[in-house]
């Protein structure tokens, strides 16, 4: 069996994290395919919701990349992230999905490198996690069906 | 206002697990500005709960409402087509909406997401305190209104006890010495003398000790 390529959602800050994904592009460095990158005014404006359908629509995994911690264009945006990012990965841990699965990184507009890197490892990890574990899944695993 | 929290997940999951057309239902008063269960929090809960169902395979049906106040039957009417539908109601008011709800539709199970915690304020950001018991028999006026029976551990009327720590609570070392704080506040508004009267024992009757408290106005009765 091939290794799981997993749907994952990017969620950019505008000035920081969205800029470093261009200048990945300009400057060469390829990042997995799995990623859908969806550019936000800044990472404290996404709503707990916005990650809750995420995964509720079938995403495997969702990555919010905001700016570096003391560089926010809103002065603290992406320190609400960062709280509301910890308080969903619990509610998500007990709805039955896998914390890691939701993942905040700081990146500056100019860490085309370390954003490359931080989707690398976060695609690694969540294609390791395979799909959400339900019960469709499970069956199909040990029945070997959907292989 | 009164402060609610979330039941885990889980625990609504057990409480709702024997049916299948679910309707979480919130509020629009306390529970919302206690950020507990109004529209925002309906919608994470109603998430988290057909996530859980896919994962489990429960095969819920969710569906979510919110509306301005669940403890006043004149609004419980907007929410009367979605609970027809519904096979049970997940409310996420606090107890008095639930059973307000519960007591309109008689023959529809209706159950609590929330833990109705206290009567309470916004002290900051994130953090609510309780300031008010419901005793029925209000004693502010004795202690420059700051309430001894709600933040002092020990319900004492003529405080303080001795045991706090650096203006602190003894028993919740986090909160501060209500009868400290009883002090200062006579102290600045200059009835400092009110603490040499020993108050009376409280009768406690009026309180949830004398069984469910009633409320008959007679001017405003119909």
């Amino acid at each position: 069996m091939g290794k799981y390529e997993p749907k994952i959602i990017a969620f950019c800050c505008h000035y920081c994290a969205y800029s470093a994904a261009d200048l990945a592009g300009s400057s060469r460095l390829q990042y997995p395919a799995n990623v859908r990158i969806v550019r936000t005014p800044c990472t404290g404006r996404l709503e707990i919701d916005y990650y809750m359908k995420a995964f509720e629509n079938g995403m495997d995994g969702v990555l919010v990349a905001g700016c570096e911690e003391g560089s926010c264009h809103f002065k603290d945006g992406n320190l609400l992230a960062k709280r509301r990012v910890n308080s969903i990965r619990t509610v998500l841990a007990e709805a039955g999905i896998e914390m890691e699965r939701l993942r905040m990184v700081n990146v500056s507009a100019a860490g085309a490198r370390p954003l490359v890197d931080y989707i690398k490892e976060f695609v690694e990890t969540v294609s390791n996690l395979g799909p959400i574990k339900t019960k469709e899944t499970v069956k199909n695993t040990t029945t070997g069906a959907g292989k | 206002m009164i402060v609610a929290e979330r039941k885990t997940i889980p625990e609504m999951v057990e409480i709702l697990k024997r049916h299948k057309k679910i309707l979480v239902l919130g509020c629009g008063t306390c529970v919302t500005v206690c950020l507990a269960g109004g529209e925002r929090e309906v919608s994470i809960i109603a998430s988290a709960l057909r996530i859980a169902s896919k994962v489990q395979g429960l095969g819920f049906e969710v569906s979510e409402l919110t509306i301005e106040r669940q403890c006043d039957n004149i609004f419980i009417e907007q929410a009367a087509e979605a609970i027809e539908k519904c096979d049970a109601v997940l409310s996420t008011a606090c107890g008095a909406g639930v059973q307000a709800i519960a007591e309109r539709y008689p023959q529809k199970p209706v159950y609590a997401g929330l833990n109705t915690a206290f009567l309470g304020i916004l002290e900051e950001r994130g953090v609510w305190t309780e300031k008010c018991a419901a005793c029925g028999d209000c004693v502010l006026d004795k202690y420059g209104g700051v309430c001894p029976i709600t933040r002092c551990a020990k319900h004492m009327l003529n405080g303080p006890c001795g045991g706090s720590r650096e203006d602190h609570c003894e028993i919740r070392p986090d909160r501060p010495c209500a009868w400290q704080l009883i002090y200062k506040r006579l102290k600045d508004i200059g009835q400092i003398e009110r603490l040499e009267t020993i108050v009376e024992p409280k009768d406690w009757s009026s309180s949830l000790s004398g069984g469910p408290r009633v409320i008959i106005r007679e001017d405003h009765r119909v």
